[in-house]
């Protein structure tokens, strides 16, 4: 829980939806909430995926992602884009990411994400694009609230740093 | 002697942070806390945690490969 005493706010908008893109917005949510700054979290289109109950379906992309290079028997492995259409690939991939992410040490989606709700982020999911999935809140974490861009648009005025992920 | 001593050795960023954000919230002002970690990059984070939270960090040690930190709650 902030205790207040640097005053410093942070929004981050979250587009996001995939395994790899989850990481900095929670990443720095948590961390800037360690820090004791007040953070609100806006989660719109393909980012409020990472607001559902159940997020072990997040996947990372191998397609038109030159800069993924995985370890492996010594070397790294990228992905030609012609082999991101071969179905299962993605799976895959998302599972050696798992796979890393534990081996090294980093937390996992759900951890980082427990976290910000233990730490008082403020979590606001976008009831427009909510409407648009034909998701129901009843999929999402119960700390979620509904707002739209003039909820954003209050949080983001009165902060210190606002991030667009 | 630190109050508490909290054990991050094999985590990686930002989690050594966030365990030692919620060890230090347990604690009592003027109450201390000794990190061990072994992520390089907890060096400039843990300054930029204390300068931020306002908590005194007493002492900075590499002592090859593990990192210590006495961290004063304030």
């Amino acid at each position: 829980m902030s205790d207040g005493s640097n005053n410093k706010k942070m929004s981050i908008i979250v587009t996001k939806g995939t395994l790899d893109w989850a990481y900095p917005p929670f990443i720095l949510a948590s961390t800037a909430a360690s820090l004791d700054v007040d953070v609100t979290m806006f989660f719109t289109f393909y980012g409020l995926q990472l607001l559902k109950k159940d997020v072990s379906h997040l996947q990372i992309s191998t397609l038109g992602n030159p800069g993924m290079e995985m370890p492996m028997m010594g070397m790294h492995m990228t992905m030609p884009n012609i082999v991101s259409m071969i179905p299962g690939v993605d799976a895959m991939a998302s599972s050696m990411m798992k796979n890393l992410i534990k081996k090294k040490g980093v937390a996992s989606i759900e951890e980082l994400r427990d976290i910000c709700v233990e730490s008082d982020v403020k979590i606001i999911g976008c009831q427009m694009t909510l409407d648009l999935f034909e998701w129901t809140p009843d999929i999402m974490i119960p700390e979620m609230q509904l707002g739209g861009a003039a909820t954003y648009m209050g949080k983001a005025l009165e902060s210190d740093i606002n991030l667009f992920i | 002697m630190a109050t508490q001593t909290l054990d991050t050795k094999g985590m990686n960023c930002p989690l050594p942070i966030l365990k030692t954000k919620k060890a230090i919230k347990g604690l009592n002002a003027g109450e201390t806390l000794e990190v061990l970690s072994t992520d390089p990059g907890s060096v400039k984070d843990m300054e930029a945690f204390c300068k931020s939270t306002g908590n005194k960090l007493l002492d900075s040690k590499d002592n090859g490969g593990v990192y210590t930190y006495i961290i004063e709650k304030s």
